[in-house]
């Protein structure tokens, strides 16, 4: 068999990885909201100012 | 320095400035707040962004409605135990502080579990633990600290409608093949004829006919969609000839590849359903944030207090108080159904209802209509009839909320669009015609290039990039236009219709002028410490108003509800309120709304609180008057009529006492005419003529609080911008029109190749990219050109969103 098969294929699968991440990613509602996480990001480096102070902070920000 | 500004609110402080930890504040409430935040190491609030609090306002009892298990249960957006989770809109949310603030009320209250801000919504998605926190706590928790969220009766009577996100999807489809068959189209492009290409040739192409059918059926329904719809109702719309084009795209495609005679133009094909899916992406994007469609429900409590008939008080949702409730209706409290006054002093403030300015009184045994604003003290009333029948709620049961007479608009897309496929069909069966006699087999191919290379791809792009872009520009200057089909009814509309009361005039600023015998500078220090005291609207204005003094202490202080003030203080004794309570002489004014001042029992005088207008009234009408025509309608009295004609262009007809259903009516009758009418309102009285107008503007003092159902809601501030923006609007059009004839251009070429019967998939696959690739930058440059004009933004961070 041909070489170019399996790179078909494999090229194929990846693009098709990506598109699934891309749905997923969709339905779990990160395009909803475009500009919020841009302004988050930018906060957690100050955000603990006295780490000893509140140990339960662990994930304060699990998704929905 | 006395005019420093406040540390949490950023308002100037005046010479009630109290100081704290070094810092100055405005008024006690501002302090309490950054001493929560401050106790809880949430100071880095103050960092972020300088003086972004408000000022929070007392809610004592007026959330008690939330302790009921059935109304929190629908506002509720999960419960699972003890753990809750709802969606709060929160109105003030406008910078990266409170993103911060909002995104840490876990360290506030550790029955908060988590938050989580949507800032172009402007909500905040709370879990929070109703073992330790419930939902009242957590809302008053939320408006101790600035951040009163708004529960109204919307959110009450309906979910929220689901998120729709079939267009992103389609998106990503067509995205996804047209990038995977452009790779496997690329070596047909050049390399025609070489051995190994013909090897698998096959297997690429049926590859690439296997990407393009989810792009047809799945990203393409949309416009395969509304162009049978159209041809059903008779209408060749644009979709048409594009629904034509990637129809005959498809099938023409597969008939190559199927008998091997050529590779199709699958990359044309998802190219073309790509950038238009973009397009519609672009003109979709509205402000999310802000409501268009908003009616009397967005207005009202969702929770009012009943009084039981054995006594005791209750909270029942407004839905279910019936004829004959009592209700408790509180200090500055809706009345939510028309109802008897049967205890306490009513002053109601019609403004929002009727446009009225000016309070009313009214006494036990007397009607109070719904919509009204209880002004002073507590009421108790008399239902006379329920809710959704009361005389504010019956305007929207008109006919111009239930039928929308603007869908019957057609937009210039589709006007061109009918001439248009005329044009591509005929092309295509002449030139199929005449090729039948030269060479009979080529007739089928011509007929179909034809049909492939006119889709017009670029036309149908033009307009959405435009006026989205300009959508754009306006957010960002603080017009928010509800969508582009609004923009292209502007342009075309001759006819301004105002509103005068919050429209014209401002509530927030009044002009206030004292006639009588100069009052002493004690007194008037003792005058300015009354008014201090009293939460009346009319007090708080003239407070505003009157120059500062420093704080005496009122040795007494009394509030005769609807009457007026008296308090007392080093020797003297002033006395502010009602011509009887000041027992005035002589006849009262028309002009506008009057206080009368007395010092130890001697009458002094009366200042008089006129509407003022807002800055550049007079000049905007002045230019609009040159494009269009003019006419006030006000809710109010004649009172103003002078200082209106000195503000408008000489003859502009006005009307006053105008109700709800009368102004709808004008604007009906106009149109009759046939004029395209633009009104111009600002509260409920206005929503029917909104509503029936082509293009319904509601100014607003804050956008993101309430507005009724309208087409574009314009920032206050910028208001005698008006015409700029109409002006624009009117050039964008332009714009579109000139992108027609750059992609008509495009289409002369691409026509050329096809009739002469030599389109190759390759020039297809460049030229309709290339067409829309261009038309997209023409329109977008053209449109920050012309929007150059209007100025800065308005507000960077809104803008964004």
């Amino acid at each position: 068999m041909s070489v170019i098969y399996m790179l078909l294929a494999i090229s194929v699968s990846v693009a098709l990885l990506f598109f699934l991440f891309f749905i997923l990613s969709v339905r779990k509602g990160q395009f909803d909201d475009s500009y919020t996480p841009s302004v988050r990001m930018l906060f957690d480096d100050e955000l603990v100012k006295d780490p000893a102070e509140r140990p339960s902070d662990d994930n304060p920000k699990q998704s929905n | 320095m006395e005019q420093r500004p406040c540390y949490h609110c950023g308002e100037s402080c005046g010479n009630q400035s109290q100081s704290y930890d070094g810092k100055d504040f405005c008024c006690t409430g501002c302090k309490t707040v950054y001493q929560i935040f401050r106790d809880h190491k949430l100071d880095y609030y103050y960092e972020i962004q300088e003086g972004a609090g408000r000022t929070p306002v007392p809610a004592e009892g007026k959330y008690d409605f939330l302790d009921d298990p059935e109304i929190v249960g629908r506002l509720l957006d999960f419960q699972d135990g003890t753990h809750q989770v709802i969606n709060l809109s929160i109105p003030h949310i406008h910078c990266s502080s409170c993103i911060w603030v909002l995104e840490n009320l876990h360290k506030l209250h550790p029955g908060v579990i988590s938050s989580q801000v949507d800032f172009p919504r402007r909500q905040a998605r709370v879990h929070y633990d109703t073992g330790r926190l419930g939902l009242k706590e957590l809302v008053q928790l939320l408006s101790a600290i600035g951040y009163e969220p708004s529960i109204t009766l919307e959110q009450y009577s309906g979910k929220e409608a689901k998120k729709d996100r079939t267009l992103i999807y389609q998106i990503g489809v067509a995205g996804f093949a047209f990038g995977n068959i452009m790779f496997l189209s690329f070596p047909e492009y050049f390399e025609t004829g070489e051995f190994w290409l013909e090897q698998y040739k096959g297997l690429f192409r049926w590859l690439m006919f296997s990407f393009s059918v989810p792009v047809v059926f799945y990203s393409g329904a949309g416009y395969l969609k509304t162009a049978y719809k159209g041809l059903k109702a008779g209408i060749l719309n644009i979709d048409v000839p594009i629904a034509l084009g990637i129809l005959v795209l498809f099938f023409r495609s597969t008939v190559e590849i199927a008998f091997d005679l050529g590779s199709g133009f699958f990359d044309s094909l998802s190219g073309l359903v790509f950038f238009l899916l973009l397009g519609k992406f672009f003109q979709q994007r509205t402000y999310s944030y802000l409501s268009f469609e908003r009616d009397y429900k967005s207005y009202f409590p969702i929770a009012i207090t009943r009084l039981k008939p054995g006594g005791g008080e209750e909270n029942v949702p407004v839905y279910q108080v019936v004829t004959g409730d009592r209700l408790l209706i509180r200090n500055n409290a809706l009345v939510p159904a028309d109802s008897l006054l049967i205890a306490g002093q009513a002053e109601i403030d019609y403004s929002f209802v009727t446009g009225e300015a000016r309070p009313v009184r009214k006494a036990a045994g007397e009607r109070i209509y719904a919509g009204g604003k209880q002004l002073q003290g507590v009421i108790e009333v008399e239902v006379l009839k329920p809710v959704s029948q009361s005389y504010l709620t019956e305007l929207w049961s008109d006919s111009a909320f239930s039928k929308s007479p603007k869908t019957a608009f057609r937009n210039l897309t589709d006007r061109i669009g009918k001439r248009f496929t005329l044009a591509v069909l005929t092309i295509a069966f002449v030139s199929a015609g005449t090729w039948l006699f030269i060479d009979p087999s080529r007739a089928l191919n011509v007929l179909t290039a034809v049909l492939i290379i006119a889709c017009p791809c670029a036309i149908a792009l033009a307009a959405p990039f435009t006026l989205g872009n300009l959508l754009r520009i306006f957010g960002k200057r603080g017009f928010y236009v509800k969508d582009t089909e609004t923009l292209e009814r502007m342009a075309q509309a001759n006819t301004a219709i105002f509103d005068k009361t919050g429209t014209i005039s401002t509530t927030q600023k009044n002009s206030i002028r004292f006639t009588g015998i100069e009052l002493s500078e004690s007194e008037a220090a003792v005058l300015k410490n009354v008014l201090r005291a009293s939460g009346h609207p009319l007090s708080q204005a003239l407070y505003r108003q009157l120059a500062p003094y420093n704080i005496v202490p009122l040795e007494s202080f009394e509030e005769h509800v609807g009457k007026g003030l008296e308090g007392r203080a080093g020797g003297h004794h002033i006395r502010v309120g009602s011509r009887e309570f000041v027992q005035a002489k002589g006849e009262g004014s028309q002009t506008g709304t009057e206080v009368h001042v007395s010092a130890n029992n001697a009458y002094k005088g009366c200042f008089t609180i006129s509407n003022s207008y807002r800055d550049g009234a007079g000049s905007l009408f002045g230019r609009l008057a040159n494009r269009y025509t003019l006419a006030v309608l006000s809710g109010d009295n004649e009172a103003e009529q002078a200082a209106l004609e000195e503000l408008l262009p000489p003859l502009t007809p006005m009307y006053f006492n105008q109700k709800p259903k009368e102004k709808l009516l004008f604007v009906r009758e106009l149109q009759q005419q046939g004029r395209k009418v633009i009104m111009v309102g600002d509260g409920l009285n206005d929503a029917g003529a909104l509503a029936q107008s082509d293009v319904g503007i509601a100014v607003s003092e804050d956008a993101s609080l309430f507005t009724p159902a309208c087409d574009a809601i314009l920032d206050s501030r910028q208001f005698a911008r008006l015409d700029s923006f109409l002006v624009t609007a009117h050039k964008a059009i332009g714009v579109i029109r000139l992108s027609f004839g750059l992609s008509l251009l495009y289409n002369l070429v691409g026509l050329y190749f096809a009739v002469t019967g030599q389109l190759q998939p390759v020039i297809a696959a460049i030229l309709m990219p290339l067409s829309s690739i261009s038309i997209v930058a023409f329109t977008t440059a053209a449109t920050n050109w012309i929007g150059r004009d209007l100025g800065p933004n308005a507000n960077k961070l809104l803008g964004k969103s």
